[in-house]
């Protein structure tokens, strides 16, 4: 009896099973990686074909900008255009952290933190500070410093909005937990309200990384053009689209780059997290 | 050491709190004079409806809350804010999900800023005492309810506690576990001799576990204090269960719970 059931089962999935799989769902058993080099072929795929039959002004193809990318890679233009802009990039990235987390932290523990400069982190998040650059080139001139101070303004509000979400949100028993031992408002800080909040910030840094590469185009755009920037507006200006799309395209590697590296650093430093929501899938 | 008197002492402790409502402000009196004594070594068990005050009493004498009046002395020294001389037990044992076991019973002395080494074999010891040496590694979510329930017990055990608070630490467990977890705090409160104060809304826990089970009314008043003359070593709790004086108290607090009860909450606002 059991050895039939043995033999049935190993030339088919039992019924059981079959029904388990498709609970599931669709692709349950395709690795993601899979799916995401499929998505990528069909797109580029679609893009080819539908691209070719456009005026080349109004719009271009994969095979085109992989063309146009490779005379700049030989130049030598596309690194330095991309070390360009980094420097500024990275820098202003750098401060936005630094000044966004611990304001964050402020406005969520401290009632008076949170009254007096709440306010100033939401307009901050919710208005266009494209709008504040010709003031800021008046403040710091048309060179490296007016481009860090751009991307970090316009990067620091999504760090400080999600820390102080985050910070808002620790559990009140936890902090109770550090008044029953006697810990003191530093200790209650770095033993508790920090640790809970760590997967908020790492959320705020992600999106800080999408406002960081707008920052810096925008900010090429408006001052000297240089930098990856500096190349999208000249060739469009001279309507060459596929040299065009090559920055573009850099800049969108860039940004899943720099936020899959953020996740990296979350899994580093916040390892249980990750750990939790696998548990609770 | 030398102290004569209650090691628990509670006067006249009342507790006003005040609540929004749509139409203004609302003055609810938790507490209204509350006053008992908890000898060395007791286990005393508030018990009553919800709502009755027994876990605000319990938070007052932990420091987190501030009673409107009254006074709680520990050892004849008055308690001004939480302190060391008392260890809590949460209802839902609060583990900081970070850390793994070993680490969350090493917090209090961490913040009360005992070496490394040393605190990590004192949790070790606890880790032990609760019967979780295996699982020192895992983190809290790794961990059933009833392990992370001795996590919070070994971690209030580490700072030496006079007093050890239980805000009903077996309430969000089942019914299996939570057995089992009772017979343990008896063999622990047997080796450890600690005062316990353990809120529940469970009779038949507060009988098992204590000398003395404190009766509050819904109106924030106590009702009565009820001895219960069951012997220690109380190492076989399903006997104890059979046994009249068990079954008399039960039933008296049970029924005292009810006339007690008759009327609603709402009116003691």
């Amino acid at each position: 009896m059991l050895d039939t059931t043995g033999t049935k089962q190993s030339a088919a999935p039992p019924p059981a099973a079959r029904a388990r799989a498709r609970r599931r769902g669709f692709g349950a058993s395709v690795p993601s990686s899979v799916i995401t080099i499929a998505s990528l072929v069909i797109m580029l795929a679609f893009w080819e074909i539908f691209g070719r039959e456009i005026n080349p002004i109004f719009a271009s193809y994969p095979s085109e900008i992989f063309k146009a990318g490779v005379t700049m890679v030989e130049d030598g233009e596309l690194f330095e255009a991309f070390i360009q802009s980094m420097k500024p990039l990275s820098l202003g990235y750098f401060i936005a952290a630094v000044v966004g987390i611990p304001l964050g932290l402020l406005t969520g523990r401290y009632r008076w933190a949170e009254a007096g400069l709440g306010m100033y982190v939401t307009a901050g998040y919710a208005m266009p500070l494209v709008a504040l650059i010709p003031l800021f080139i008046l403040w710091f001139g048309l060179g490296f410093a007016v481009k860090v101070a751009i991307v970090s303004v316009l990067a620091v509000f999504p760090i400080a909005i999600n820390t102080w979400a985050g910070a808002k949100s620790v559990p009140r028993t936890l902090i109770e937990l550090g008044k029953t031992y006697v810990g003191s408002d530093f200790q209650i800080m770095t033993k508790i309200i920090i640790p809970s909040t760590l997967p908020f910030i790492m959320v705020g840094l992600k999106l800080a990384v999408g406002r960081s590469i707008i920052a810096i185009v925008v900010a090429e755009f408006f001052t000297l053009l240089t930098g990856l920037g500096g190349i999208i507006l000249k060739a469009g200006d001279s309507f060459d689209t596929a040299r065009m799309f090559v920055p573009v395209v850099v800049l969108m590697a860039l940004g899943i780059g720099l936020t899959w590296l953020v996740g990296w650093l979350e899994h580093k430093v916040a390892p249980w997290q990750r750990d939790i929501a696998d548990s609770e899938r | 050491m030398t102290f004569a008197g209650p090691k628990v002492r509670v006067r006249d402790l009342t507790k006003e709190y005040y609540v929004s409502t749509g139409g203004g402000t609302q003055v609810v009196n938790a507490l209204n004079g509350i006053s008992f004594d908890i000898r060395a070594g007791e286990f005393v068990a508030l018990t009553g409806r919800s709502g009755c005050g027994k876990t605000t009493s319990l938070r007052i004498v932990l420091g987190l809350d501030e009673q409107t009046s009254g006074t709680v002395e520990i050892d004849g020294r008055e308690v001004n804010g939480c302190g060391y001389d008392r260890g809590m037990v949460f209802q839902h044992a609060e583990l900081l999900p970070w850390r793994t076991a070993i680490e969350n019973i090493e917090f209090g002395l961490e913040l009360k800023g005992v070496r490394k080494d040393e605190r990590r074999s004192i949790a070790n010891k606890m880790l032990d005492l609760v019967g979780l040496k295996k699982s020192a590694d895992r983190r809290p979510y790794q961990l059933s309810g009833g392990m992370k329930q001795r996590v919070g017990l070994a971690r209030a055990l580490t700072t030496d506690p006079e007093v050890l608070l239980m805000d009903e630490p077996f309430g969000a467990l089942d019914a299996q576990i939570r057995e089992e977890m009772q017979t343990e705090l008896l063999s622990l409160h047997e080796k450890t001799k600690k005062t316990v104060m353990f809120v529940t809304h469970d009779i038949d826990e507060a009988v098992l576990l204590s000398d003395r089970v404190v009766i509050f009314t819904p109106h924030g008043t106590i009702h009565e204090i009820v001895d219960i003359n069951i012997p220690r070593p109380r190492n076989d709790p399903i006997g104890i269960r059979g046994t009249e004086e068990f079954q008399n108290k039960r039933y008296h607090i049970w029924r005292m719970l009810k006339l007690t009860d008759q009327r609603p909450a709402d009116l003691a606002m």
